[in-house]
């Protein structure tokens, strides 16, 4: 590597908001939403807003000092939109190594394949249930996200009707996978509007490629199979053609490969955000559906080894996943540890002790407990709302511990149950005096009713089953 | 001081046996072997481009315009050749090994002792510095019947009930480096089984089998710490691991007769603390009044997939990042509980069709626990379902391996018929 020029990137740890809001018009205006630009340049350098969230620092007057703010403010990991409209995905644009170390943006989407030997019927049965899968994770819907469509057939024509045919049929974001040119032309022809991902410049292709890309204004993934120097050679190459949006694919290799896998996958992004190698600073795509690739093990084999790999890379800075199954075994795992490895590291573990409120409840209404562990809450306030529940929940102080841990360690015990009581001035909000407690504190009913004096209800171990509970067990007969 | 073992040893287990208790999971892991190695060279060169950055905001995503494209003057014919050279990063600190287990000659009567610990890079982050040990797997042993999911239950149904031919099993069938005999029945709230009854079913299991064993409480501070005191006697010099010694006993005015009765029996105790590493650190710094540091290893709390194992994913990160750094306080080897990922719905609950059957999504649910929490560092994994065992065990030895890759084997995924 051994770079000539020292280079001047900093880290955006590094960045004070002052260095921003030297750039920054400092009218004051408001319009972002803060009080002030300084209150704006701290939210900007936290990852909290965008420049785009700035409407004045886009006017001609501000040209120079925006061109200053975003170089400042790249991430060393370029963002790179497939797809167009309401249906663009950003992928990559990292700014960190860790996610402690600042937060990871844009979520790791997942791109499910199809083929161009594939009938007609199948084909768009098979998009439709990629568009519908989805699954209901503490309130959000969790999804897949693009299609990738291979030419199995190496026949352009077979891959322009495969392409139309999908284009027709989703909206969702496109992967063209073809490594001839010819056959790439016409997929392309197919997609026109849609930006897709062109999958892959090559060694042996990477001119035609470059033209394809150039043409069509369309994303390019650059494919060294276990060799970062040829995969810095083409991105090198690449950039002279005049292509920015480039997408690094340095080999998914399950099994025995694993280790080289996670190992360049790693190389890769150390290199983009803690030197700022240019070279690697762009999103990485894993393809666990390499496990498919000349196995003979069973189908449900293979769809384990998915599973994993899919998993790990999702940990180890992939920015893109294409994948083969769409057994939801195999899906939900992914679709939920991207949602939480995304979140801001930053944001506390706990929530707010204290009543909530749901629907409508009066006097008659059920009461319950839970800990303030921000996903104990999340997940019970979740079923609760999807369940139309009137009733009360108190929130109970366990310094953030789940129901079951906080009973192990007696952070949730009969007195701290009493006080939650006596703090929320519960007595007032209800005319009876029975509390349902979560199925995993069972242990502590009997406790519990001579400490607050009480009726205690043990409701289901898993607040899923609330709503069956209640239907079953409410009101209790006196 | 502990001794240190060149490598962990890894006790033969039958893998038909273990698949037939997982039938759904048949041939599941099993491996295509071929081993063929190849070198790749690196070109040093002093090619450097000079890319403009283009900024935060999103390239336009604007539909084809083959007329507006701007050619750049000159374009390549030729590929421009860079080099590639690995930057090795060399890390100040390094985290203790902590032996666990003793053989005769180390005072105990285990066939190995078994260290963890001594990393000196990130998990997997430098191929030059592999782990110095390998991670191990305990599987868990409970000293009465616990609700078990299905998945799990079916596995040991027939041994549920005595401890010593449950962790027989798991040495046996499931290859188990280590048992954890969990003394369920001595919370004051269930059975409160005496202690003399869970030094006699700790006897039991160190007689049923000869590995390391962690002996895990209940979680009532009090009657733990008269447990453990007991436990660590009747077992002289086994160099058992205490699962665990908590801030809560420091408060109770009782890690002091824990810790020093581990010390003076030759054992080791686990530092319990619940996502938090201002607390972990003092938990350390606590137990160093009493005990070396390298009888210590860190539970920083492992949480299920779906409820807050990212939490868990960056305190591990985190602590091993700082310690690397010159933090000793958090230079220890660390656990993680992957069995805690059956705590979350989507790992036992039956759910609709398209999600899958809870026979797969369990097994799966417990693997990517523990394979995230391994990719953040952890040193030692309490594990339960064959199927999760086995595929760390067929990843653990891949991850700091290099070379292996074959660029042929995936050259053609974009064509694979399926």
């Amino acid at each position: 590597m051994t770079p000539a020029a020292p280079k001047k990137k900093k880290s955006i740890r590094e960045i004070s908001p002052i260095d921003v809001y030297k750039l920054l018009p400092r009218t004051n205006c408001g319009e972002c939403g803060e009080a002030n630009c300084m209150a704006y340049a701290t939210r900007l350098v936290n990852g909290e807003l965008l420049l785009a969230d700035c409407p004045q620092v886009h006017t001609e007057e501000y040209a120079s000092p925006r061109e200053k703010l975003e170089i400042l403010l790249a991430p060393p990991v370029r963002t790179v939109t497939i797809g167009t409209g309401d249906y663009a995905m950003d992928i990559g644009g990292k700014y960190v190594l860790q996610r402690h170390d600042f937060t990871y943006h844009n979520p790791t989407p997942i791109a499910i394949d199809v083929n161009d030997l594939m009938k007609e019927e199948e084909l768009i049965e098979r998009v439709r249930r990629i568009g519908d899968f989805s699954y209901n994770y503490i309130g959000r819907k969790l999804t897949l996200n693009a299609i990738a469509i291979r030419s199995v057939s190496n026949d352009p024509e077979k891959f322009r009707n495969t392409v139309r045919t999908v284009s027709g049929a989703s909206r969702f974001p496109l992967i063209l996978c073809a490594l001839d040119a010819r056959v790439m032309a016409a997929g392309l022809e197919a997609a026109k509007g849609r930006r897709p991902l062109i999958y892959a410049a090559t060694e042996s292709n990477w001119k035609e490629m470059a033209d394809l890309a150039l043409l069509h204004n369309a994303p390019l993934a650059v494919f060294a199979p276990n060799d970062l120097a040829l995969l810095r050679s083409l991105v090198a190459t690449l950039l002279a053609c005049g292509i920015r949006d480039l997408v690094l694919d340095p080999g998914t290799f399950p099994d025995e490969g694993l280790g080289d896998t996670i190992t360049n996958f790693t190389a890769i992004r150390t290199a983009a955000t803690k030197q700022f190698d240019d070279l690697f600073g762009f999103p990485l795509l894993g393809v666990p559906l390499t496990v498919w690739a000349g196995s003979e093990l069973s189908e449900d084999v293979l769809k384990w080894r998915e599973a994993i790999t899919a998993s790990m890379l999702i940990s180890r800075y992939s920015d893109l996943l294409i994948m083969h199954s769409l057994d939801g075994w195999v899906i939900l795992p992914q679709l939920i540890w991207r949602f939480n490895l995304y979140t801001d590291p930053r944001k506390p573990v706990s929530v707010e002790a204290g009543v909530r409120t749901f629907g409508r409840p009066d006097t008659r209404s059920p009461v319950l407990i839970t800990t303030n562990y921000a996903l104990t809450y999340f997940t019970v306030e979740s079923d609760i709302k999807s369940a139309n529940l009137d009733c009360y929940l108190i929130v109970a102080d366990t310094g953030g511990l789940s129901v079951e841990s906080a009973v192990a360690g007696r952070n949730f015990t009969a007195e701290d149950i009493a006080r939650a009581l006596n703090e929320n001035n519960v007595s007032s909000l209800v005319s009876h005096t029975t509390l349902i407690i979560p199925g995993l504190a069972a242990r502590l009913s009997g406790e519990t009713e001579e400490a607050t004096g009480w009726k205690i209800l043990v409701g289901p171990k898993d607040s899923s089953g609330i709503s069956q509970f209640l239907r079953d067990r409410w009101p209790v007969e006196s | 001081m502990a001794r240190r073992n060149p490598e962990n040893p890894t006790p033969p287990f039958d893998a038909a046996q273990l698949f037939a208790l997982a039938p759904q999971l048949r041939e599941l892991l099993k491996g295509v072997s071929q081993v063929e190695l190849e070198h790749f060279t690196m070109e040093i060169g002093d090619l450097d481009l000079f890319i403009p950055m283009t900024g935060t905001v999103a390239s336009p995503a604007t539909a084809d315009a083959p007329g507006t494209v701007v050619q750049p003057p000159v374009k390549p014919t030729d590929l421009i050749r860079e080099s590639y050279t690995k930057v090795t990063t060399d890390f100040p600190g390094r985290i203790r090994e902590v032996r666990l287990g003793a053989t005769k000659a180390e005072g105990g009567s285990r066939r190995h002792s078994i260290t963890i610990g001594g990393a000196t890079a990130p998990a997997y982050s430098d191929p030059a510095r592999p782990p110095l040990h390998s991670p191990v797997i305990s599987l868990d042993v409970f000293d009465m019947p616990v609700t078990l999911p299905r998945v799990l239950r079916e596995n040991v149904a027939d041994v549920i009930e005595d401890p010593a031919e449950w962790a027989k099993m798991n040495v046996q069938k499931f290859g188990a480096d280590v048992v954890t005999v969990h003394l369920t029945s001595t919370d004051p709230l269930f059975r409160d089984a005496s202690a003399s009854a869970a030094v006699k079913t700790v006897e039991s299991v160190l007689q049923a089998v000869d590995v390391p064993l962690i002996i895990g409480g209940c979680g009532d501070p009090r009657k733990d710490a008269e447990v453990f005191c007991a436990v660590a006697e009747m077992a002289e010099g086994e160099r058992l691991l205490i699962n665990s010694v908590t801030l809560d006993m420091a408060e109770a005015g009782i890690l002091e007769r824990v810790a020093t009765a581990a010390r003076d029996h030759g054992h080791a105790v686990l530092a319990f603390t619940g996502l938090d590493l201002n607390n972990a650190k003092e938990l350390n710094r606590r137990l160093y009044e009493y005990i070396p540091p390298e009888q210590i290893v860190m539970d920083l709390t492992t949480v299920a997939l779906g409820y807050g194992l990212e939490y868990s994913f960056t305190i591990h990160e985190r602590a091993r990042y700082a310690a690397l750094m010159g933090d000793t306080e958090l230079a220890h080897p660390t656990i993680s509980a992957a069995t805690n990922a059956w705590a979350a719905r989507e790992a036992w609950m039956k759910m609709a069709p398209e999600y899958g059957s809870r026979q797969l999504r369990g097994p799966v649910w417990e693997t990517v626990n523990a394979l995230t929490l391994l990719l953040a560092g952890v040193d030692l994994f309490l594990m339960m379902h064959p199927a999760a065992v086995l595929t760390m065990r067929e990843v653990i030895p891949r991850l700091p391996a290099v070379g292996n890759a074959h660029a042929g084997q995936i050259a053609d995924w974009v064509g694979v018929r399926l």
